[in-house]
Formats: C-alpha cells, structure tokens, sequence
C-alpha cells in the first residue's frame, strides 16, 4: 500500500536511524504485537550528556514487521536518544505518530509498539541496576510479558517450520 | 527508473490491439444496443458478436453468457441468483476454503440469511479432497463452487472430476475461472461445468466487464432489475466498449494460449528456481508444474514480513504483493495460505509475483537480484534468525 504512507514514514523505512544492536547494552527490551505478529528489540546504552547529567547516550533497534513497524522503530530512537530517563517514559504514542505526519489508522498499533519495547529496556536497565521502578512501568511490564508468551509460541511454531 | 509489473494476477494492461478495437464504440458508434434506429442496431450488432467470441471460446452458446461489470458481480449473481431460484429446497451450499473474497463474502452472506455452509478444506498444495467433497453432498445442496486457478498460490482444480462428482449427485457446480480464463483451454461443452465466471482486465481487457456462463436449463434470478438486459438476467444499458474489448482479448489469449503458457512456465520457474536457490530461509506456496497456474509465483519468506518487501521492491521498481497480515483490512493473514496450513509467520513472509504478457527474462533477473538485496537489508533489521 505504497500510497498510504506519509512521505516521512516512507523515509524513515526507506533508511532506518539507528538500526542494529548494541554489543553491550545496559537495557534491552523485546516487545512483540498480540494482533498482527510484528516484533521489535531495543537496546539502550546509559551515559552522561556534557553537564553530568544520566541519559540514554545510544539507542538500537532490530525489527521484524511492515514499514509502519520499521519506521515508528526508527524514531523512537531519535526520540529516546538525549532524554533521561524520566523525560524517555513520557514519551508517547502521539509523539511518534507526530514526527511520522500520521500513520494509517490501521497501523496506530504499530507505534505502541516502540513505546512498548523502550519501556522494556527502560524496565530492564531499571532492574538490573537495582533502582526503583515506576509502578507504571511495572504494570507495563506485566502486560507485555503475557503477549511475549502468546508471540513466541507463534514463533516456536515458525521455526520448526523453516 | 526501471518499471517491472509482476502483478499480473491483480490486473493487466489493456492490450494495444483491444484498445484500438474498443475506441470506435466510445464517440463513433456510441448507440444502446437496446434503440431500434441504426445507433442502436450497431451496438447491438456490436454487443451479439462479442457474445459468439467469448461464447466460442469456451465451447458454449452465445445465450448461455451473461456479461457483467466484474467476476465479483459474476459470482455474487451465481450465488443469489441460484439461492433465489431454488433456495427454498436446497438450502446447503458448499464451497472451498480458499476461494476468493466474493465467493466467501457471498457464501457467508446467505449464511447470515440461514442458508447452511460448508467450506472444504484443501491439502498443503490447495487442492481440494474429493472424498471430503462427496461427503458433504447431501439431498439439500444447491451448489458446489470451487476455484479453477487460485489467485493466490496457483492451485488449478481438477474441475473435471469436481464437476463429474456433482453431476453424478445431481448437484450444481460452479467454479469461478478469474485467473485460470484465457491461460488454459477451458470447453464447457465436453466440462461438466453449470456455472463459470470470467473476467475481461485479467486477460489484457478493460476492467468493469466481466461475464457469467450459465449452462442452458440452469435458471438464476437477477441482482439487477430494470430493462430486461441480457435475457432479464442483468439489466444495465450494455457496456458496448467493454464487452467488444472483453471479446477481443479473448481472440488474442486463443491465438497464442500454447505457446504463452509455455513461454509464462518458463518464466515462472525460473523465477521460483532463482530465488530458492539464491536465497535461503525460503519456501514455494502452492504446487509445482502444470498444476500451478503459469502465472503465479508466491514464496514465504522466513523472517521477513510481507509488506515491508512489497515496499522495498517497489522503490526498486517491481510491483508485487503479499498475504501478509500487515497489509490485510482487519490485521489477519490470507485465508489461503491459513488453509494451506501456513503458521501466521509464513504467512507474514509471504510474497506473490504474478508474470504475464509482457514480461521479460531480464526483468526475472533484475527481480531476483533485487529481491537478494531487500531480503538482505530487511533480515539485518529482523531480531529473528532465519535458517
């Protein structure tokens, strides 16, 4: 459906920012889509900016899904980038769609997927350093467990099958 | 950039020799076939010799086509049209799980309506269990529809035995020919076939004209009523254009059928050659050989999704498509390539070249290569390894 993409998704898949992973990532998350069966990995490296201050100094992403997947993917790593922490969780869905000029409807649930797999690296970096986690986030957490469970069985299935 | 159309199975281009023909009837011998000065009588001379064109090229008589405006409407006017006539005794109908959306959609639309349905399951190469078939005839069934070529996997039926079957059970059978018409001979006179669909823009034909055959004795009421059309079965002043470019192109498939099938083989395999050899993680949807339309390519790709290599190809130049469920209305994956027992991931991998008329060896190489490169670019970007 070429002709139902923004010219700015279009550039964004076309030439993805930031894909691949990290070799030694302080976060990486996993999120997967329930309905349609995309998955995306997110890796975040944690460092200071020039005045001290925590924010996620590398982002990567790796993605399997269609151009709505890979290009919402893209940009939230240009989003996360620079950001604490704090300033990362709030980023939203709307905020990627907005830097897209729109998604087709159909494919909303493509950028809550991005939100989903930042959260998860944010989750998990929060974790393995032992700090507090927003309740929030934790709540997050639990939900996308459950869809993993049901992607990966999926998955199970397609590779026995290849 | 380079252009290359591998999208055949969706539509093809008006051929130039159908357009020339067509082009008379647009400003010069513009008059409805149903006026009785001269405008009308050469319309409607016009109209009478494109129905002996397309009705000789199937082995039929000119008073058993009925033309419409799309094989949607051809099926749509087979299964309600049928259902009106005789629904009040036979209220069963049965139909195949990989039949196109207009055939399901219409199907389940009398479901809705309380008639009773039974979609046959197919085999891993989409081809239909004759056994199955014959037990779930029962004293009610109308009719059995069944695909002659899918649209998406390639799959050509043995409508030959399907229909013997039905007739051996006293049962209407239908089989809806939109890919298969024009590619391989099809004679209704020796086919035990009640009912056919065919349509003009997949032979190199205008699009808005299609056509029904209904076998003589067969009786269907109208969708649409009005002047009394095409035997009161279709009422809509005639698409004299259309129909006489409908016409031609039939003229044109039967010149050269062998000789293209064989050419459109050739191509075809070498297409799927090319790419399971080149690329791995690959496998063919659908049979291999003269069972499969000569047409039809369509390889799942593993770790990959779908629309993502529709895209990439077409800044590449190549149109193609996919049963991907990113790129379906409601987010699930064709029902083809579920019946043929695809996971959803294979599914989500998967990618139909149709080849066609105008296609050339080169374009099979310059196709291949690039789709080497796509599947490249887009598994770096997959977290999912591939085998």
């Amino acid at each position: 459906m070429p002709n139902i993409y923004s010219p700015q998704t279009i550039a964004h898949f076309r030439s993805p920012h930031n894909y691949g992973e990290l070799k030694h990532p302080d976060g990486q998350g996993e999120a997967g889509n329930i309905i349609c069966g995309d998955i995306m990995s997110l890796y975040i490296e944690v460092g200071k900016d020039t005045k001290g201050k925590e924010i996620i100094a590398a982002v990567k992403f790796k993605t399997y899904g269609c151009a709505a997947a890979i290009a919402t993917s893209s940009v939230i790593t240009d989003l996360a980038k620079g950001k604490s922490i704090e300033e990362a969780l709030l980023l939203s869905k709307k905020d990627i769609i907005d830097t897209l000029h729109g998604l087709p409807p159909i494919k909303i649930h493509c950028s809550l997927l991005a939100i989903d797999a930042l959260g998860e690296a944010i989750y998990q970096f929060l974790t393995s350093h032992k700090r507090p986690v927003p309740s929030d986030l934790a709540k997050r957490h639990k939900h996308i467990e459950k869809e993993k469970q049901i992607i990966e069985e999926r998955l199970k299935k397609l590779k026995e099958s290849v | 950039m380079k252009r290359v159309y591998l999208d055949y199975a969706a539509t093809t281009p008006v051929d130039p020799r159908v357009l020339r023909t067509m082009l008379p009837y647009f400003s010069r011998d513009y008059g409805n076939s149903m006026s009785l000065h001269s405008f009308g009588q050469e319309a409607y001379r016009a109209l009478e010799k494109s129905r002996h064109i397309v009705a000789d090229f199937i082995g039929a008589a000119p008073e058993e086509i009925i033309f419409t405006s799309s094989a949607t409407e051809s099926n749509n006017l087979m299964m309600k049209g049928l259902a009106s006539v005789y629904g009040k005794k036979k209220n069963h109908i049965i139909i195949s799980k990989i039949e196109h959306d207009c055939v399901l959609e219409s199907a389940r639309y009398l479901k809705s309506q309380g008639y009773i349905l039974t979609e046959l399951s197919v085999d891993a190469e989409g081809f239909v269990d004759l056994q199955e078939l014959e037990r779930s005839i029962t004293d009610t069934t109308l009719v059995v529809s069944v695909i002659h070529g899918n649209n998406e996997i390639g799959t050509i039926q043995d409508i030959a035995a399907i229909g013997a079957l039905c007739k051996k059970h006293h049962v209407l059978f239908h089989t809806d020919a939109s890919q298969s018409f024009g590619k391989v001979p099809i004679d209704v006179s020796s086919l035990p076939v009640d009912l056919l669909t065919a349509s003009s823009h997949k032979i190199y034909g205008p699009k808005g004209v299609g056509m029904l055959y209904v076998r003589r004795g067969v009786i269907i009421d109208p969708l649409l009523h009005g002047g009394g059309h095409e035997w009161g079965k279709r009422s809509s002043t005639s698409n004299v254009a259309g129909i006489v470019g409908f016409a031609k192109a039939c003229d044109l498939c039967d010149n050269v059928m062998k000789t293209e099938h064989n050419r459109l083989s050739t191509l075809r395999d070498m297409l799927i050659d090319g790419i399971l050899k080149s690329i791995k993680g690959t496998h063919l949807n659908g049979p291999r050989g003269g069972k499969r339309l000569s047409n039809n390519v369509n390889i799942s790709f593993s770790a990959v999704e779908g629309e993502s290599l529709v895209l990439a190809l077409d800044f590449n130049g190549i149109a193609a498509s996919t049963g991907s469920a990113c790129s379906s209305k409601n987010l699930t994956p064709s029902h083809v390539l579920t019946a043929i027992g695809l996971t959803h991931g294979e599914a989500h991998g998967s990618l139909r070249m149709s080849v066609g008329r105008f296609t050339t060896k080169e374009e099979i190489e310059y196709t291949i290569r690039t789709l080497k490169q796509a599947v490249s670019k887009l598994r770096n970007m997959s977290p999912l390894h591939y085998a």
